[in-house]
């Protein structure tokens, strides 16, 4: 394995990775059922002194 | 649901093994002593003693007299572990007024020399780190170290984890300021920019961050609540993340085991790469994750209204941590890194304006059908000013990341003005807005002593970081035009001293900035410990008579 393997495999497979990551994590912030649980959870610092 | 009704008690067992623990540490730091040729090295070794004798001490004594004051358990039911947030406080305020004074005497010194008195222990190349360890971890990561205790329990609803691991982080952590600003000042460190400290103060850091993420994991394994509120998620990854980047950059051999001195086994370009892996993701984990945490919780708190888009908050997290983490290699533009690394830390700087910009626009917009509580809110309008310089320094952040504006921007003041609107405006204004939340909350105060000395403290210090990065902007370009400038026949126009000469000016109005902003902190300093005093400047002014009297005769 040299330097040029990984920096290409890096290069190309980082990126594939990340953006399978930004997916991952914005199909859980909009997925509808989340809703009601997000609504809570956005309240829940008020709730006490 | 079975509440407790008594605070729990300490465990013998844990006092007397962790005890055991201090005394085993004494052993060594009093071989140590003995067998260092290092004058420095044996100081921290009584130092250690010292410290190690008073918390054996202490383990038998928990949380003395600021803890026993009273336990009565939170409208559900949990008694919160406050007596340690109460000590942070204190601390952070001591921390915070020490690092902006060293910070404002290194301006002054910068401005005229002759003010280090031609003594080691005063020099720039010493204050220096012992100012920025001061304000980023000592300032920075107390209040950081309190805000989350005490937003994990409250969002959690469930007790810190440990009785005596909160009080021996708290604790720790002091010890490891202690050390490392007194090695500073003493000559003692490895010269990696913020992560100074020699490899026995990076073992003791590394013990106490290790307590400090169990205790937040083990309050997160003991909630009530079903989901976990996002700015545990933040403090979460910037206790993790900080954990792993000190590991990694510390990796480092001793000469001796009685000795202070030690080598870096990483070597040239791998180093720097590393150091800036370190130092970057320290800006955006430290200073940045964190802090948003603070954000989170006290800018809904204090406007009384939940965050604008919790949605927007997730993406804003894991966008943040899955970028940042990348931006290392802008601080390497034009080195022997190579240049695709290069580029790809530019890359991602930039894409770091959607989510930092994002979560900006979340903090203010939760302020959207309230912008009237910033007219008589003081608190509020400090922390929704440091969400405006959050969004701005990381828009300049991005900008000077870019390798044609590095070109000027690097190695000059410009950078200096960058930090500290970071710093002054964002991270200082965001925690003095959390201190000021918390005292009265903790304490049981119905208000703080003085709303008017917020807003005095707030516009004095304003002023005085509006001084600060715009002299250093003028100074900063100043300096990188006057580098490039070159006459007809190809020569350099200015000699390295007279660019240093030219920018004195500026370096004058950054010392005057600096100091209105350390009265602004006196100010503040004052006005919560009159608070915790139990005093209030509000009920007697006429005005408050007036109104009350008002109040009446409309009642009748």
């Amino acid at each position: 394995m040299t330097y040029q393997d990984v920096s290409s495999f890096s290069q190309s497979w980082g990126l594939v990775f990340l953006v399978a990551m930004f997916i991952v994590a914005f199909a859980y912030a909009l997925w509808p059922s989340n809703k009601d649980k997000f609504n809570d959870a956005a309240n829940s610092p008020l709730d006490e002194e | 649901m079975a509440y407790q009704h008594n605070p729990p008690a300490t465990s013998r067992l844990a006092q007397s093994i962790v005890a055991s623990c201090l005394a085993i540490g004494i052993i060594l730091a009093v071989l140590v002593a003995g067998k260092t040729t290092s004058g420095p090295m044996q100081f921290h070794a009584f130092i250690v003693i010292a410290a190690f004798l008073i918390g054996i001490v202490a383990i038998f004594n928990l949380g003395g007299r600021i803890n026993d004051e009273k336990h009565e358990p939170s409208p559900s039911g949990v008694f919160y572990n406050n007596g340690v947030i109460k000590y942070g406080i204190i601390a952070s305020m001591f921390w915070g007024v020490v690092g902006f004074t060293v910070g404002d005497v290194l301006a002054w010194e910068l401005a005229f020399p002759v003010l280090n008195f031609d003594l080691p222990w005063t020099n720039f190349g010493r204050l220096r780190p012992l100012h920025t360890s001061a304000v980023i971890f000592a300032f920075g990561g107390n209040v950081l170290i309190v805000t989350s205790f005490y937003v994990v329990q409250r969002t959690c609803k469930a007790r810190l984890a440990g009785e005596i691991a909160p009080w021996f982080v708290f604790w720790g952590y002091q010890l490891f300021i202690v050390l490392a600003a007194t090695g500073y000042v003493l000559g003692v460190t490895q010269s990696k920019e913020y992560a100074e400290p020699e490899w026995y103060v990076d073992i003791w850091l590394t013990i106490v961050w290790v307590t400090y993420l169990c205790v937040f994991l083990g309050t997160l394994w003991r909630r009530k609540e079903p989901h976990i509120y996002v700015a545990n998620w933040f403090y979460l990854a910037f206790i993790v993340t900080v954990a792993i980047l000190h590991l990694i950059n510390n990796a480092a051999v001793p000469i001796s085991f009685v000795e202070p001195k030690s080598y870096i086994i990483y070597a040239g370009v791998q180093d720097a790469l590393i150091q800036w892996w370190y130092g970057h993701n320290a800006v955006g984990f430290f200073l940045t994750a964190g802090f948003l945490g603070i954000m989170y919780y006290f800018v809904p708190k204090r406007a009384e209204r939940p965050i604008y888009s919790y949605r927007l908050s997730i993406i804003h997290f894991w966008s943040l941590i899955f970028l940042y983490i990348w931006a290392g290699p802008h601080h390497l533009h034009y080195t022997a890194l190579p240049d695709w690394a290069q580029t790809l830390g530019m890359t991602f700087s930039i894409m770091l304006w959607m989510p930092s910009w994002g979560g900006m626009i979340n903090g203010l917009m939760t302020l959207s059908g309230a912008w009237d509580k910033l007219r008589t809110d003081p608190v509020l309008k400090m922390l929704v000013v440091s969400i405006a310089f959050y969004g701005m320094s990381t828009f300049e952040g991005p900008l000077m990341s870019i390798k044609a504006v590095n070109g000027l921007s690097h190695y000059t003041d410009w950078t200096i003005g960058h930090v500290h609107s970071g710093a002054l405006g964002w991270v200082a204004y965001v925690s003095f807005g959390a201190l000021y939340c918390m005292t009265p909350w903790l304490w049981d105060r119905k208000g703080l002593y003085s709303l008017k000395l917020v807003n005095v403290h707030f516009w004095i210090s304003t002023v005085g970081i509006l001084l600060y990065i715009c002299a250093m902007w003028v100074s900063g370009i100043m300096q990188g035009l006057m580098w490039r400038a070159y006459t007809e026949l190809g020569f350099l126009e200015y000699s390295f001293v007279e660019t240093v000469a030219s920018m004195q000016p500026y370096f004058i109005i950054r010392a005057v900035g600096g100091l209105m902003f350390i009265i602004g902190s006196l100010v503040m300093v004052y006005n919560i410990w009159r608070t915790i005093l139990g005093h209030s400047a509000e009920e007697a002014t006429p005005e408050n008579i007036d109104n009350a009297i008002a109040a009446q005769a409309l009642g009748e």
